[in-house]
C-alpha cells in the first residue's frame, strides 16, 4: 500500500470539510477524485504533502499514511516528506527562472553540487515529461516565454527532478487547450510505471482515460471508491450515478 | 434649452484649463527651481570646485571634502539600514503569522517615518554621540541617518514581497524546500528589483538631509579628509547650509552656495532616475 488515509476527519476552523474518509491507493497506480467542486478533493490531495500545514487555524484527525508511516507524525520531517510526495498545481507556477534552473532547482536545494549531475537530471526530468525536444535549445530561456501547456509540462519535470514516489497533481490541465491537456494525459499515463499518481479532476472523461481508480466525493464525504471502469459503467451509489451522468455538479 | 448647453459647455471648459493649469504650474514650479539652482551655480562648477576643498573663508576652493563626507554617510546609513530594513520587512511578510503584531509594527514603522529629520538628529546626539560616546563622527550620523531611512526600506521591502505570488512559495514548498530555502532562491529574487528601487530611493532621501546630522556628524570646515568612522566629516546639505546663512562674507559665498546645490541635486535626481530606470527595466 503506497498511500492510506485512515477515519480522517480535516476542518477549517470550525468548518468540516472533510468527513471521516478511508481510503488505500496502491504503488503504480493513477488514482482520480471527482466530485462537484467544494466537496474536498484539494484539500484531501494537499494532507498527503501536508500543504494544508501552510494554512492557518486547521486541524486534522485520524491518520494518513506513506507505506508504514504516518506522515503527520512528529518525528516527520515535512521537507522530506515533500521530497517523496511531489505536487503539480491547478495554475502552472514555474519560477521566474530559466527552464533549466525550474528544473534544477529542486537538486539545488538538496545541495547538490555536480554540473554534470544536474544537467543529466534535468534532461532527463524534461524528457519524461515530453517536453525536452521542445526546449531543448532554450534552456536558458525565461519559463514564461512557454505556453500554458508547456509550463505545466515543465512544472511536471520540475517535481520528476526531485525524485518523488508520488505525484499529486490538483487539476493539472483544468487551464490548458484540449491539445495540451491530451499531452499531459498521455503523460500522466506513461508516469505510473514509476511513480503513484493521484490526480484531482472535475473532468469525467479525463478521470475515465487516465485512472485506474476513481474516489468520489460529495460535501467533504466519499461517497464511493472503487475501480475506475465499476464507477463510470456501474457505480453502487445513487449519488455516484447522477453526478457522472451530470444531473448535478 | 440651447444656451443652457452652451452654458455647461462652458464651465466644463473652464474647469478643465484650471485643472490643466494646475497641474502645468506644479511642472513649472519643479523646472523653476531646476533652472534657477542651474542657471546660478553652474557658473563655480568646474574640475577644481569638484575636487578641491573649502579656501579663504570658503569663497574659493570646492567642495570636494563635503561630497566624500555624504558619500561615506549615505553608505554607512544604508550599512545600518539595509539589513534592518529588509530583515524587518521579510519577518513582517513571510514570517509574522499574528496579524495584529503586523498591524502594530506596521503602525510604528510608519509613525517612525512621521517623525521630525530634526528629533532624529537630536535623538541621535543623545543616544550615539553622547551616551554611546562616538562623539560627532561618521559612526553617529550614519546611524541616525539609518534610522531615518529605516522606514521607508521596510516599507518597500514588505510590498516587493507582497507582490510575489503565493504560486511561487507554494511551488518552492512542494519540491521539499526550507522556507528559509525559499526566501532565499525564490521570493527575494524575484522581489530583488522593487527592494533596490527603495533602497536608491532611500539613497536620495539620505543625501539631501541636514538636521539628523547636525548634531551627530557634520563638521563647519574640515580641512581633511576623514580617516576613521569616528572621525567628524563634511557633508553637502550641511555645506549648503552653512555657507547659505553664517559665512564671513555672505556674498562671495553666494555661487558657492548655488554650486554646492547644484552637485546636491544632480546627486539625488540621478538616483531618482536610476529607481525608476530599475523599476521599468524589471517590471517588463
Ligand atoms: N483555506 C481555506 N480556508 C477555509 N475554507 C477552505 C479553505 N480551502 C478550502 N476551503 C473550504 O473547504 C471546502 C473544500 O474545498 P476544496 O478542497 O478546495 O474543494 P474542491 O477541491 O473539491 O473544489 C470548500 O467548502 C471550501 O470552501
Ligand atoms: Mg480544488
Amino acid at each position: 500500500m503506497k498511500l492510506e488515509a485512515k477515519n480522517v476527519n480535516f476542518f477549517y476552523g470550525d468548518f468540516h470539510a472533510l468527513k471521516d474518509i478511508n481510503m488505500k491507493i496502491e504503488s503504480n497506480t493513477v488514482t482520480a477524485f471527482i466530485g462537484p467542486s467544494g466537496c474536498g478533493k484539494s484539500t484531501f490531495l494537499r494532507l498527503f504533502n501536508r500543504m494544508n500545514d501552510l494554512i492557518a487555524d486547521t486541524h486534522l484527525d485520524g491518520e494518513c499514511m506513506l507505506g508504514d508511516t504516518n506522515i503527520y507524525d512528529k518525528s516527520i520531517s515535512v521537507d522530506e516528506l515533500r521530497k517523496t510526495v511531489g505536487m503539480v498545481f491547478q495554475k502552472p507556477n514555474p519560477f521566474p527562472k530559466s527552464i533549466f534552473e525550474n528544473v534544477a532547482y529542486g537538486l539545488r536545494i538538496n545541495g547538490e553540487r555536480s554540473k554534470s549531475v544536474i544537467e543529466d537530471t534535468v534532461e532527463t526530468s524534461l524528457r519524461q515529461a515530453a517536453l525536452w525536444e521542445e526546449v531543448k535549445d532554450k534552456l536558458k530561456k525565461s519559463a514564461y516565454a512557454l505556453s500554458g501547456g508547456q509550463q505545466q509540462r515543465l512544472c511536471i519535470a520540475r517535481a520528476l527532478a526531485v525524485n518523488p514516489s508520488v505525484i499529486l497533481m490538483d487539476e493539472p490541465a483544468s487551464a490548458l487547450d484540449p491539445i495540451s491537456t491530451s499531452k499531459i494525459e498521455e503523460l500522466i499515463f506513461e508516469l505510473k510505471n514509476h511513480y503513484t499518481v493521484v490526480i484531482v479532476t472535475h473532468n469525467m472523461q479525463q478521470a475515465a482515460r487516465v485512472s485506474d481508480k476513481t474516489g468520489f466525493f460529495m460535501l467533504g464525504e466519499l461517497i464511493e471508491y472503487d475501480d475506475t471502469k465499476k464507477i463510470f459503467l456501474n457505480p453502487e451509489k445513487e449519488q455516484t450515478q447522477n453526478y457522472i451522468t451530470g444531473r448535478f455538479g | 434649452m440651447k444656451s443652457n448647453n452652451i452654458h455647461k459647455k462652458v464651465s466644463q471648459n473652464v474647469m478643465f484649463w484650471i485643472f490643466r493649469i494646475m497641474s502645468f504650474s506644479v511642472v513649472a514650479i519643479l523646472f523653476w527651481i531646476i533652472g534657477f539652482i542651474v542657471y546660478r551655480g553652474i557658473g563655480v562648477i568646474n574640475w577644481e570646485f569638484l575636487t578641491a576643498a573649502p579656501e579663504e573663508g570658503m569663497t574659493k576652493g570646492g567642495i570636494f571634502p563635503a561630497i566624500v563626507g555624504t558619500f561615506y554617510l549615505v553608505i554607512g546609513s544604508m550599512l545600518v539600514a539595509f539589513p534592518i530594513g529588509v530583515m524587518s520587512g521579510i519577518y513582517m511578510n513571510e514570517y509574522a503569522t499574528n496579524k495584529h503584531i503586523v498591524r502594530v509594527i506596521r503602525i510604528m514603522t510608519n509613525n517612525l517615518g512621521g517623525i521630525p529629520s530634526i528629533v532624529f538628529g537630536l535623538f541621535g546626539m543623545s543616544l550615539f554621540v553622547n551616551k554611546l560616546g562616538f562623539g560627532d563622527s561618521i559612526l553617529a550620523g550614519s546611524l541616525t541617518l539609518g534610522l531615518l531611512a529605516l522606514p521607508l526600506i521596510i516599507r518597500i521591502t514588505e510590498e516587493a514581497l507582497k507582490a510575489i505570488p503565493d504560486s511561487y512559495r507554494h511551488g518552492s514548498l512542494a519540491l521539499g524546500a526550507t522556507k528559509l530555502q525559499t526566501i532565499g532562491r525564490v521570493v527575494l529574487p524575484a522581489a530583488f528589483p522593487n527592494i533596490m528601487t527603495g533602497l536608491i530611493l532611500s539613497i536620495g532621501r539620505v543625501s539631501g538631509e541636514t538636521a539628523p546630522i547636525l548634531f551627530t556628524a557634520a563638521a563647519y570646515f574640515l580641512p581633511k579628509l576623514p580617516s576613521s568612522i569616528y572621525d567628524q566629516v563634511m557633508a553637502l546639505p550641511y555645506h549648503l547650509y552653512v555657507i547659505a546663512t553664517s559665512g564671513t562674507d555672505l556674498e562671495a559665498t553666494r555661487p558657492m552656495a548655488y554650486g554646492t546645490a547644484l552637485v546636491l541635486i544632480v546627486i539625488v535626481l540621478i538616483m531618482n532616475l536610476l529607481a525608476n530606470y530599475l523599476r521599468k527595466k524589471f517590471t517588463k
